[in-house]
């Protein structure tokens, strides 16, 4: 799989990779493309493209906002689409789609697929469709190339995290909390115990996402998991300083000055 | 009991229904899963929940044959099964005791609950108070508005009321933020979810609490007619009265199922919630089933007169029914509706909510069809008092005129 194979490479020069997300369309395709730029030109190792649907249960108040507003001046999935090959042609690190699982079944699942093949993304995060739901979503990943991202959270059981770990690829992401996305997180004891089970359960790479916001949040944890993701926070910044601000922020998340 | 819709062990009607929902929320959909198994097994769960049904909502509720409307309309015998007379004014009680019960037996203290038109969040209000628990109801912003004399009942029994801010700012949105407050607070909240819709295991729970309604009125039917009706009618917004009503028939194939939906303000995308007539299958809420959706593939704006029908998705069982020709599903307009609303009023005196008015302007369609000897039988799902206000607006406003 191209994502695991790339993430991998990246993580021997580094103690911890950086992977950001944003929602397409909001507020615009145009700062979309700013914004990135100032992500891969500041050192960040992998993009997440949020192809925005108006339930997203998975999310918090920050990404509804985005997704919602996004919809509502227009975006349709083949503008996302569109701007995800502009994307993967400029910039030569892996981006993921992440969505839900309604815009996939309406794409029709092998187009999603095949469409995500050419054009070169090489993962997907669809929250809503676990393993037990997904037997063909799961093999046109498979026949396609595409790594569909898997997720753990601290309520899953051991046979559980042993099933999902098992149909994840590319890396498992490691929602450290309950709730929804862009809430605070502990960053104590409770999650060095949580990763060290989410240790046992995969040999991929563990991207933790949920609250990271500083460089103290990415410190706490190289040496427990492979890869911090940065979600709601970026948007926020964006809203109140506008694209230029991320560039600093993302030094500062990676220690520099 | 013979049922054909028996659910798969996922929670599958069919193609319909399902978990798709992210994996924070597995592990405490599959902790309600085995209770309700379990409670549904045990005598003293049933003999408990029968308790509260007969003695605190007054069931059985009773058929009643509507001579006047009958001679009225000319043709085929209706009758109605009185789920007004519930404790509250309307079915939802059946369900939020089932599942207020079920709370209590897992050791959850706090309630949340979801409510479109104010109805279920009413009976989630009661129910809670009556289990001394903490009860917090979501409510889209523009249903809090049509229904204030709800929202100031729910209040009154000791619940928080919280707006649903977010896009259209109704049922829809309103379980958006139910299910994320569920998430964060699962291991002392219970989420008491108002209709046959949500992830596997509410839609088969809700309706096996719901088909006491079926349970009750197959039996009186036998009891005065000797006979089952011809038709059942009810209305469908989620679907919970309809699949409480059908669900007892279905083995009874001599006997035609009629789930009703909101035709709004005409068939154009954005007038109505006619979600089974008109959508087509996708996910939201955790659950497949049929689904009106824009182009885009996201969830439509639905519209409808009776803010309890206009949901986008619709209880995955329907879908079923549907696909396998059990049930029918029809639609009937705001007037139609308005018109059957007052026909019952003046007729039988009886002020039906606008919601059941739906299915009640469907049998009012269908009776001069049919011959004088023939029956069919509505659910009356709820009594129309919370309407009464917006109808009177609607008068003074010139929108329609009292007959």
């Amino acid at each position: 799989m191209k994502l695991e194979e790339n993430l991998r490479r990246r993580r021997e020069n580094k103690e911890i990779l950086l992977m950001t997300h944003l929602v397409l369309g909001y507020p615009d395709f145009d700062t979309n493309r700013e914004v990135i730029a100032q992500m891969v030109e500041n050192g960040v190792d992998s993009i997440e493209l949020q192809i925005p649907f108006s339930e997203p249960v998975a999310d918090g108040p920050v990404i509804l906002k985005a997704s919602q507003e996004s919809l509502d001046h227009g975006t349709k999935v083949s503008d996302c689409i569109n701007f995800a090959k502009e994307m993967v042609e400029k910039w030569d690190i892996p981006f993921l789609f992440m969505t839900y699982y309604n815009i996939v079944f309406k794409y029709g699942e092998e187009a999603f697929f095949k469409k995500c093949a050419e054009i070169g993304i090489t993962g997907v995060i669809v929250p809503d469709i676990p393993p037990e739901m997904g037997g063909s979503f799961y093999q046109f990943a498979e026949q396609y190339g595409i790594s569909p991202v898997l997720i753990f959270a601290p309520t899953s059981s051991d046979e559980r995290m042993e099933i999902t770990g098992k149909c994840s690829r590319g890396f498992v992401y490691c929602v450290p909390r309950k709730g929804v996305t862009g809430a605070k997180s502990e960053f104590g004891d409770g999650l060095t115990q949580y990763l060290v089970r989410c240790r046992k359960h995969t040999s991929l790479l563990l991207g933790v996402g949920f609250g990271i916001e500083s460089r103290a949040n990415v410190e706490a944890l190289i040496g427990k998991a492979d890869i911090a993701i940065i979600g709601s926070k970026t948007i926020k910044l964006v809203d109140e300083k506008g694209a230029a601000s991320v560039g600093p922020f993302i030094r500062q998340l990676l220690g520099e000055k | 009991m013979t049922t054909e819709t028996t659910v798969t062990a996922e929670g599958f009607f069919g193609e319909y229904g399902g978990q798709y929902v992210p994996e924070a929320l597995i592990p405490i959909l599959d902790e309600l899963a085995a209770a309700y198994d379990k409670a549904k097994n045990d005598p003293e769960f049933q003999k408990e929940f029968t308790y509260y049904l007969t003695k605190y909502s007054g069931r059985p509720t009773p058929i009643y044959r509507c001579a006047n409307l009958t001679k009225a309309c000319g043709g085929a015998q209706i009758w109605l099964k009185r789920e007004d007379l519930n404790h509250l004014g309307a079915h939802k009680v059946n369900n939020t005791i089932g599942q207020i019960l079920l709370a209590k037996r897992m050791g959850k203290k706090k309630i949340i609950a979801e409510t479109g038109a104010g109805q279920h969040g009413v009976a989630a209000a009661a129910t809670a108070a009556l289990m001394g628990m903490e009860c917090t109801v979501y409510m889209g912003e523009v249903d809090i508005e049509r229904q204030k004399l709800n929202v100031f009942r729910m209040k009154m029994m000791g619940a928080e009321v919280v707006p649903a801010m977010s896009g259209q700012r109704t049922l829809k949105e309103a379980v958006d933020e139910a299910l994320g407050a569920w998430i964060e607070h699962a291991d002392d909240t219970f989420y008491l979810l108002g209709s046959a819709v949500g992830p596997h295991p509410y839609p088969s729970m809700v309706r096996d609490f719901q088909s006491i309604i079926g349970r009750e009125a197959r039996q009186q039917f036998l009891d005065e007619q000797g006979k089952l009706p011809d038709y059942c009618i009810a209305c469908v917004g989620g679907g919970s009265n309809a699949i409480g009503m059908f669900t007892d028939f279905v083995g009874d194939k001599e006997v035609k199922l009629v789930g009703v939906e909101p035709s709004g303000r005409g068939l154009e995308p954005g007038d109505h919630a006619a979600t089974l007539c008109l959508g087509t299958p996708g996910i939201m809420h955790g659950f497949n089933s049929y689904m009106l959706k824009d182009e885009n593939g996201e969830p439509a704006s639905v519209y409808s007169i009776s803010a309890g029908l206009d949901y986008p998705s619709v209880g995955p069982e329907h879908s079923y029914l549907k696909d396998i020709g059990r049930a029918t599903y029809e639609h009937a307009s705001d007037m139609e509706a308005v018109d059957a609303f007052f026909k019952l009023s003046q007729t039988e005196g009886i002020i039906p909510a606008l919601e059941s008015s739906h299915a009640l302007a469907y049998a009012l369609k269908l009776a001069p069809t049919l011959s004088a000897d023939q029956t069919i039988l509505v659910n009356l799902s709820g009594r129309g008092d919370k309407d009464v206000a917006e109808i009177e607006k609607l008068i003074a406003s010139g929108q329609i005129t009292m007959p």
